[in-house]
């Protein structure tokens, strides 16, 4: 699957919005890939959930275009898409069953075809002894396996998930991800905002980095971290290492127990890796037990991005993602 | 999109019918009904019991001859022993009161006559013995001045009063201004409770999607206006089922604990069971509405008598009330009413974060609602077409009520229809406001609302 090069289920062109005292959303264009994971990823208050909000026609565009499938979104695009909001709830005093029934006819199945699928997702997660359960009885986990049921019941082609790890445990969060990726096999889209940028970033085929309103960067996940690579290397291993070596730089060194060592090394432009390995492997007394290359994190390609771009905001943004 | 709103309101409908808080009262309160009005007729009919005064006469002047017994008060002379005697005497014999009238007593400028009772003496009680005391002393003035008791009997004759009302085309018919007033009272009594009663159940269901933080799942399926609307519409698809499950039991209810306990000569004490159907639930908490619903059953009384509803509607069409115009009237009312301040209650819900927030923005919404009200009894049943009346019922807000107590006495077509104009105007309007407030309001998670933040929200970009 090549997910950055299929056509786009959703496109923002030039989208604003503001409210009374703020500018939400200034000139953010995006274009989404159907049948990717695409991480909408930015600190709290950069306009994320604005923009969803937009998209889930919640509210609307100030100026600019959202289109779906190509046709400007409109009320008949609700049944196509699902959402989990970040202030997510149900019903309390309703039963599980009647719950996700009535969730479901409102995005537009038939009564029919909803009480079938209910069966089987509640089947899936192993939970179709609480369909007669009044919501307020489930524990907060049980509650979101629920609510994510509540999400994805109507077989959506794009599936919105506003931080959607937040307040899951891990067994239930591991759950969630295996049947993203089951309904993302099945041909679903899913957009993943968060501002905890490493929770998602395993699972994103594309990221779009939203900070103060404005997008600053978006593509394919790889092109992006091979674009912000900086030729950094991080060995382990036995001895003392001294690098003097003019072509390398040792960014970090330290020492360990045993007589092991950690170092990291950044490499001069046109430096290869090997040139590394070969000297540390005729250094005398050094036996290199592991070589991988840094690959930047997603964290820390923002805060540099932030930096070119936006300097003056820098410090507040890196607050903002701790 | 108009089966969204079929399906919001059909679960607003359905998850409130079947709560056992519904069914518990619907049940209850009939019985509640049955036992209150029972005890209300037995507390009219003590009330109504003859009190003796004791009349001790020492002016000379046989005023104590004079005083004239009315169902409430009878007047006997005591005579012998002084008047420290007397005193005690009335209260051991567990009479009302003392009436002394001292000797010397000038018949042109009576100063000095005393009365005497147990406790606290009532202004009705003192009102009743002052007008007999007044007739007494004018009778014997006049039989000084030479008249002959004859004249005098004829002198006291009542002039009855009948009451005539004329319709445009000159046609006559009685009228009956206890009737009339009676049907305007019991029409707007249940508008009020309903809208009251009801209105707030759509401010608690709109707070308790906010507070269950369902709201945002609800508003990407449905638009605000459906949601609300469902919401309103099912709420009133509540509020009727109960009060027609209320009607029915009451008056099954009543007719059975009735002839238990009560005279069958007495019926009329009964009617307070009927009128006050329109007070249950929610006046327990606030007394103020429960004290208006009593008030405005004593003035139901003659028109409901539970054994004579359909008497009463016998003598509605005898009588020049335009019996198809009220209902078609409090149809329209009743609904517009709802609807215009449903909408408001909702917004409420929606504005606020936490319950108890409420109170700043209910008042001022139920500012006009218990307005009209207290002014509707006060001055709009006294002068039905005066301007009063003309202004609060043409204003939505206060023409749910106001125009329901004028219909009995006879609207002009056109300011009917000009009314249920301005009625339709208002509540697209408030529906209008209050969906914008929703939309707004629903997405702001604990922020602090002030009225100068909810003007904001209405003129928010969509």
């Amino acid at each position: 699957m090549q997910p950055s090069s299929s056509r786009p289920i959703l496109e923002a062109i030039d989208v604003r919005k503001a409210y009374a005292n703020h500018v939400a959303l200034s000139g953010v264009s995006l274009a989404i890939p159907e049948g990717s994971i695409f991480g909408l990823l930015g600190p709290n208050g950069a306009g994320k959930t604005s923009l969803i909000r937009i998209i889930t026609q919640i509210t609307g565009a100030d100026e600019g275009e959202i289109r779906f499938r190509g046709e400007r979104l409109n009320p008949s695009h609700i049944a196509h898409i699902g959402y989990l909001p970040e202030e997510r709830g149900l019903y309390k005093k309703m039963k599980v069953g009647e719950q996700l029934l009535y969730l479901a006819r409102l995005r537009g199945l038939s009564r029919e075809d909803a009480t079938a699928r209910i069966k089987q997702w509640l089947n899936r997660f192993e939970i179709k002894e609480w369909a007669g359960k009044n919501v307020e009885d489930l524990s907060k986990g049980m509650q979101q396996k629920v609510q994510f049921i509540a999400t994805v019941l109507h077989d959506p082609k794009l599936i919105i998930l506003d931080e959607p790890f937040s307040g899951f445990d891990p067994i239930n969060a591991n759950l969630i991800k295996d049947e993203i990726l089951r309904l993302k096999q099945e041909g679903a889209t899913i957009i993943f905002s968060t501002h905890r940028m490493e929770s998602v970033e395993e699972m994103c085929d594309n990221i779009a980095l939203i900070n103060r309103s404005r997008k600053v960067l978006d593509g394919p996940i790889e092109v992006i971290r091979d674009q912000f690579k900086t030729n950094t290397y991080e060995v382990e291993g036995v001895g003392k290492p001294i690098v003097t070596h003019p072509e390398f730089e040792v960014v970090e060194q330290k020492a360990r127990e045993n007589d092991h060592f950690y170092i990291r090394v950044q490499l001069h432009e046109g430096v290869r890796p090997n040139e590394l390995l070969r000297y540390l492997i005729n250094s005398p007394g050094i036996e290199v037990e592991s070589f991988r290359e840094k690959i930047p994190s997603i964290n820390e390609i923002f805060i540099r991005r932030v930096g070119e771009t936006m300097p003056e905001t820098l410090n507040q943004t890196a607050n903002a993602l701790l | 999109m108009a089966s969204k709103f079929l399906l919001v309101a059909q679960r607003e409908y359905l998850t409130r019918v079947r709560k056992r808080a519904f069914i518990m009262l619907t049940l209850l309160v009939p019985v509640l009904i049955a036992v209150f009005g029972v005890f209300v007729g037995k507390i009219i009919q003590s009330d109504e019991t003859t009190e003796i005064i004791n009349v001790r006469d020492d002016s000379g002047l046989g005023i104590a001859g004079r005083l004239v017994s009315t169902p409430q008060l009878q007047f006997q002379p005591v005579a012998g022993g002084t008047l420290a005697s007397a005193k005690t005497d009335f209260q051991r014999q567990k009479h009302a009161g003392l009436l002394y009238l001292p000797a010397g007593l000038d018949e042109k400028d009576p100063q000095g006559v005393q009365f005497f009772g147990k406790g606290n003496i009532s202004l009705s009680k003192e009102n009743r013995v002052q007008s007999a005391l007044t007739d007494a002393f004018a009778e014997l003035k006049m039989q000084k001045s030479g008249l002959t008791q004859a004249q005098l009997d004829q002198l006291r004759a009542k002039v009855p009063l009948n009451s005539i009302s004329v319709d445009e085309s000159g046609a006559e018919k009685d009228s009956n201004s206890g009737v009339t007033t009676s049907v305007a009272s019991g029409l707007a009594v249940l508008i009020y409770f309903f809208i009251f009663l009801y209105g707030v159940q759509i401010m608690r269901g709109v707070g308790e999607e906010k507070s269950s933080r369902i709201m945002e799942v609800m508003l990407s399926s449905v638009k605000p206006f459906d949601l609300m609307m469902g919401k309103i519409v099912g709420v009133a698809a509540v509020g009727l089922t109960q009060f027609l499950l209320w009607g029915i039991l009451s008056y099954g209810a009543t007719a059975v604990v009735l002839p238990m306990v009560m005279d069958r000569d007495q019926p009329a004490k009964t009617s307070v069971a009927a009128t006050t159907s329109a007070t249950p639930g929610g006046p327990a908490a606030q007394p103020s509405l429960a004290d208006n619903a009593a008030a405005s059953a004593d003035q139901m009384n003659p028109a409901k008598r539970a054994n004579a509803v359909g008497g009463v509607f016998g003598k509605i069409k005898e009588l020049n009330i335009p019996i198809g115009t009220i209902i078609f009237g409090f149809i329209v009312y009743f609904l517009g009413g709802y609807l215009l301040y449903g909408a408001l209650f909702g917004a409420v819900g929606a504005a606020v974060d936490d319950q108890t927030d409420t109170q700043q923005f209910m008042f001022p919404i139920t500012m006009p609602l218990i307005l009209s009200y207290i002014i509707g009894f006060a001055v709009i049943v006294r002068n039905p077409d005066g301007p009063v009346a003309f202004w609060m019922s043409m204003i939505p807000f206060t023409s749910p009520i106001a125009m329901v107590i004028r219909l009995p006495f006879g609207v002009p077509a056109w300011q009917l229809a000009l009314s249920i104009f301005l009625l339709i105007l208002g509540f697209i309007g408030t529906v209008w406001v209050a969906a914008r407030i929703y939309r707004v309001g629903i997405l702001m998670y604990g922020k602090k609302v002030t009225y100068k933040e909810l003007g904001k929200w209405m003129f928010y970009k969509g």
